[in-house]
């Protein structure tokens, strides 16, 4: 699989936003799954409505031998949650970047100390993750 | 997002900022994508293809693991059956020439030190397999009880440990001469020298998966040679090679313990589960007085079984709660079973939630998740055909 995909907005964490300032989706990127392996329990702690801030936990997500917190990568109101995670958490390992996004977020503002594909490229490429 | 799969985190804790060794099998596991980590002061792969996929292969084919960083203490002499018996809860007195052992330490109030298999090459001649956390530790208390009286050798830095396990495991050995065919005849726990791949070793019928299979000692400098004939001779068989995520998980559905998890010092074999490898009828040792007071005293706890109804998967540490709300015990080991497909996990919980069928709750980072009791192993494998 791809590690990353153009278009896409991603955090120091592994988490990448991508869409309009509607409905910013947001997931975990291909690294972060190759890293965490066989996904087998995603937990969103958020519904709809909700306020969220950037760098705030809103979920985890679990493989057989960890669990990671999922972080906000951006600032705004939950506008819908994927609850086809729920019942396939493998869907993470098949498709991260389309079927596996998890929330979505409506942020008027311009998404803020985010990197763009080639720079998160190059962080992949660094040692610094 | 930034945690990646790791070892034992206790053991890690222990050995933070001390230098990491490596097995003779680092450049193999480097060279076929093993994803190394610190474990127990190791460099250690954590997985090959993935840690569900590996374990799988073990239950349907073979795998082989790296097992170098464990400890090997050599005890011989006329009394070294006297010195083992005395430092273990086991009797070495019932085994046999060729006979392995699986029994613990405990000390003076019967708190778990390590466990061990002893194998019992001659009256007078014994091996004693320890874990890697607590090499220093039983290295030296060995030692201290040998002094005077029988030879005492740490042989770990020379000492290589492979296993090799799973349902084809002994077809495998089989295509590694006439030696390791002739290993499919030996009973559970038993071993024999044997020449395996041309490479003078010890091969016994014990293992740390719940499959049928074998640990095989050799020389450090063999190693590598020794794990690349194994794994290409039963590469069309289906053998892979297994980190210790897979390692986890296998030995966590066949319930076997687990030192820094499930057993410490901070708790008997008793209340573990491991009352059969308890033996009091035999020569006073270490703790013994101490056992013999909890078994009149009666247990308040026991580890037990259980499996995640809710949604949830219980991990290490967690809190286990009664249906009250109240804290009653803790977590030791926990995850998904990739064989089950459910989440399971072990924990100590007080005798009166002990019973198979009893409801717990399980506080998984602040949510309280039911979980069930259930009768273990988790996982039993077919009997041999």
């Amino acid at each position: 699989m791809d590690q990353v995909r153009d278009g896409l907005l991603y955090t120091k964490d592994h988490e990448w936003v991508g869409g309009d300032a509607s409905a910013r989706k947001v997931g975990i990127t291909a690294f972060a799954v190759e890293q965490l392996g066989d996904i087998t329990l995603v937990t969103i702690d958020v519904k709809p409505g909700d306020q969220i801030e950037a760098g705030k936990a809103f979920g985890t997500v679990e493989s057989v031998k960890t669990l990671s917190d999922l972080y906000a990568p951006i600032s705004g109101r939950i506008v819908a949650v994927n609850a086809e995670l729920d019942q396939k958490p493998e869907l993470v390992n098949e498709s991260c970047y389309d079927a596996a996004w998890m929330i979505s977020i409506a942020s008027e503002a311009a998404p803020d100390g985010l990197m763009d594909a080639a720079a998160y490229r190059a962080f992949l490429a660094s040692a610094a993750h | 997002m930034t945690r990646a799969p790791g070892g034992d985190k206790s053991a890690n804790a222990l050995t933070a900022d001390t230098p990491l060794r490596r097995t003779p099998l680092y450049e193999e596991h480097k060279q076929r994508g093993g994803r190394i980590v610190p474990f127990a002061g190791w460099e250690m792969p954590v997985q090959f293809a993935g840690i569900s996929e590996e374990h799988r292969a073990v239950r349907a084919a073979a795998g082989v693991f790296d097992a170098s960083h464990m400890g090997e203490l050599r005890i011989e002499g006329d009394r070294a059956a006297d010195v083992i018996n005395r430092v273990i809860t086991g009797d070495v007195g019932r085994i046999v020439d060729g006979q392995a052992l699986y029994t613990c330490a405990v000390d003076e109030r019967a708190m778990i030190l390590d466990d061990l298999i002893v194998y019992r090459a001659g009256a007078t001649r014994f091996l004693v397999v320890c874990n890697a956390s607590n090499r220093a530790k039983m290295s030296a208390h060995f030692a201290a009880h040998a002094a005077g009286t029988c030879t005492f050798e740490d042989v770990s830095d020379d000492t290589a440990l492979l296993a090799l396990q799973g349902p084809r495991a002994l077809e495998v050995l089989a295509l590694l001469g006439r030696d390791g065919a002739a290993c499919a005849s030996l009973p559970s726990f038993h071993f024999r020298d044997a020449v395996i791949a041309n490479l003078p070793a010890t091969v016994a019928r014990t293992g740390y998966t719940g499959e049928d299979g074998v640990e095989i000692f050799c020389k450090w400098s063999d190693a590598a040679s020794l794990y690349s004939r194994i794994l290409d001779a039963g590469r069309e068989l289906g053998v892979v090679p297994v980190g210790l995520g897979a390692r986890d998980t296998l030995r966590l559905e066949a319930r076997l313990s687990l030192y820094g998890n499930d057993i410490d010092d901070t708790t008997n074999p008793l209340e573990a589960g491991l009352g059969w490898i308890v033996k009091l009828d035999k020569p006073d040792f270490i703790g013994r007085a101490a056992l013999v007071a909890i078994k009149e005293r009666g247990l308040s706890r026991r580890l037990v079984g259980f499996q995640m109804v809710g949604r949830g998967i219980a991990r290490h540490g967690y809190p286990i709660k009664g249906a009250d709300g109240a804290v009653v015990g803790v977590v030791t080991s926990g995850g998904p079973s990739p064989t089950l497909g459910t989440n399971i996990g072990l924990g100590y919980v007080p005798l009166a939630s002990s019973e198979v069928g009893s409801k717990l709750l399980v506080d998984c980072r602040g949510k309280d998740v039911e979980a069930v009791v259930v009768k273990t192993p988790f996982y039993k494998r077919a009997p041999r055909t």
